[in-house]
């Protein structure tokens, strides 16, 4: 079985984003990024199949600038076996990344593509539900558990009243949850390793692909500003205040 | 203007992010119908009749729809959806589930969590964990949507009459998927994301017992909601849904209380919008602080005590 891991470099989680002065975009100037981290529990998850036998080889894909590359070898220091990259500058759509990597996943006759629940910049949490419909297989979101079985894939999903367990055929896609996995520590020595690991460039047009956004974007903003409210000195004088000033103990 | 809001529901009752969807829904255009697909739901059907701003509810009920299962359910929506101009559901686990796969069936570019109307097709919605909210124009000919349901009240139901019902077949099933179980939190207190009053509970509270010693008393007192800070969810200590955070529940109840949570941005994304805050917490540098109205620097197992006996005496 052949897995495909989508991994996107986005702002790092520790960063706190600004808005350019003319609200045209945010600014990423000199800003740390990262693999996206529900990206890197996918890496970890797929490279695990492999190491259980399940898997036979790891392929990574990011479409993105050059610099994306380093989030590609990330991935192969964790431990997956190749990367793809797709140059594009700028910030892709899900449904166009969707295609994209629907034609990537053909190529590479994946079996499985396992990818994470959400870009931690766009907050979009579609891509992987666009590709299955795109491909038409089925979907296992929000995963928290895999099982690979004869007949084919056991997901459970982290849903808003617990966790639901479903069966899905394979080739099948799998969207990578909190709770997935714990990513290992690249080493050293692994970070060398990646550095002979094959990534393929792969030109945009050669997909043919329109990938023009279909949201335009008017502005974007901060939103206003909570201030910081009063320290009480004890429980008593909280009580009282949420009472008498905040009124939210009727 | 032709509007389908896919109702969330568990076949017997509504939920409330549906009536809260619906409001989003009307203020885009009127008489939306609300879609209810699911196996033997027609109670959740009528209740979704009942609702001020449904023009019609369109029911659909087949055992193939009972858990929401996205590739069915995704199916049913493309076959409904070339009579409508705006397809909606809440921003719930299963709404984000299926829309995006019947937004790319459709070739369009779903909207995500929106949480303002600017026009029928402009919308606001946030990015970067809430800290950049993006005005965007859709340019596809359909709209498809998710609604951030704590950015819309409730809409009310209809002091007389009902919206028909029309009772509609299913449609093929790809069959590529099958429902095999589900663990459901079960909890007599409100539901997280539409409580009043939420207790939240960080990695300071280390351990289940401690959740149960200290945060339960005090939701009970409150008659509050029960949450937790991610870092409490992965050691174990809380169930998956009571992460409240960017890539967990948001809420925006009247009043939150952060106990022992330091306030990540990703935690700060679920629950600034509550309308009073409250932090306990023994770091007075906490950025939890910078956000609360209300911030008590003190230890929260002598704290907690306290603040339950001080509830007590207002008869709580
Ligand atoms: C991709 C990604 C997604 C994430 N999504 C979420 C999310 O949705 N929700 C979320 O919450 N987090 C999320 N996080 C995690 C987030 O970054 C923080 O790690 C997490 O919120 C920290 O939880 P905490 O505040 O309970 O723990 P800590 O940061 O460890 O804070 C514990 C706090 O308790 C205080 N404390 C300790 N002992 C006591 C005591 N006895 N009395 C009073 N106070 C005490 C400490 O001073 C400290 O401030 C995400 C992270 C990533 C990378
Ligand atoms: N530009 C990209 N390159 C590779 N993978 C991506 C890209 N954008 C999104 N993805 C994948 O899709 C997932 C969900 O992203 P999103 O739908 O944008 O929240 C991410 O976690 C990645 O696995």
């Amino acid at each position: 079985m052949k897995i495909l891991v989508p991994v996107k470099r986005v702002v790092d989680f520790n960063v706190k984003i600004r808005v350019k002065p003319d609200g045209s975009g945010v600014d990423v100037a000199n800003v740390k990024m990262s693999i996206n981290p529900f990206d890197e529990i996918a890496v970890e998850e797929a490279i695990r199949l492999k190491e259980k036998g399940s898997a036979t080889e790891v392929v990574c894909v990011s479409i993105g600038p050059p610099q994306a590359e380093e989030t590609l070898r990330t991935a192969l220091a964790m431990g997956a076996d190749r990367g793809i990259l797709v140059g594009f500058d700028g910030e892709m759509e899900p449904l166009a990344v969707a295609k994209i990597l629907k034609a990537v996943a053909t190529e590479e006759k994946s079996d499985l593509i396992i990818l994470g629940k959400q870009a931690i910049d766009y907050d979009c949490d579609q891509t992987g539900q666009m590709l299955a419909a795109l491909l038409g297989w089925p979907q296992g979101t929000f995963a928290s558990k895999v099982l690979i079985e004869a007949d084919g894939l056991t997901v459970t999903r982290e849903v808003d009243g617990g966790h639901q367990i479903v069966k899905l055929k394979l080739p099948a896609i799998v969207t990578a949850d909190l709770r997935l996995n714990q990513p290992r520590y690249v080493s050293l020595p692994n970070i060398m390793k990646a550095k002979k690991k094959p990534v393929a460039k792969k030109a945009l047009e050669a997909f043919g692909i329109d990938v023009r956004p279909r949201l335009e974007i008017l502005k974007m903003a901060e939103p206003p500003h909570r201030k910081a409210g009063v320290k009480v000195a004890s429980v008593a004088e909280l009580v009282k205040k949420l009472k008498t000033e905040a009124g939210v103990l009727q | 203007m032709t509007i389908l809001l896919l109702a969330e529901h568990d076949n017997a009752s509504l939920k409330d992010a549906t009536a809260r969807a619906l409001t989003a829904a009307t203020k885009i255009g009127a008489g939306v119908h609300v879609l209810i697909a699911g196996h033997q739901c027609r109670t959740a059907a009528e209740s979704a009749a009942k609702l001020e701003g449904v023009a019609k509810v369109l029911l659909v009920d087949a055992p193939a729809y009972a858990h929401s299962l996205p590739e069915p359910l995704g199916a049913l929506l493309l076959s409904l959806a070339p009579t409508y101009d705006v397809l909606l559901a809440p921003s719930t686990s299963s709404g984000k589930n299926v829309m995006p796969r019947l937004a790319a069936l459709l070739d369009v570019m779903q909207v995500s969590d929106m949480m303002a109307v600017i026009a029928p097709d402009t919308f606001e919605r946030p990015i970067f964990a809430g800290n950049v909210i993006e005005t965007v124009r859709s340019k596809d000919a359909k709209k498809v949507i998710t609604v951030r349901t704590t950015a819309f009240s409730a809409a009310a139901n209809r002091t007389a009459g009902a919206a028909p019902i029309e009772a509609l077949n299913a449609v093929a099933d790809p069959a590529i998927s099958s429902f095999v179980g589900e663990e459901l939190s079960k909890s007599a207190r409100p539901e997280l994301t539409t409580a009043r009053i939420v207790v939240s509970g960080g990695r300071a509270l280390q351990s289940h017992d401690n959740f149960v010693k200290y945060i339960e008393p005090l939701a009970d007192k409150l008659g509050a909601a029960t949450g937790a800070s991610r870092a409490a969810v992965d050691a174990g200590y809380v169930p998956n849904d009571w992460q409240v955070g960017q890539t967990g529940k948001i809420v925006a109840p009247d009043l939150y209380v952060a106990i022992g949570i330091s306030g990540a941005i990703q935690h700060l994304a679920g629950m600034k919008d509550s309308k009073v805050i409250v932090a306990i917490n023994k770091d007075e540098d906490a950025p939890i602080f910078q956000v609360a109205d209300y911030g008590l620097v003190a230890d929260l197992y002598q704290a907690l005590p306290e603040l339950a006996a001080e509830l007590g005496k207002l008869g709580r």
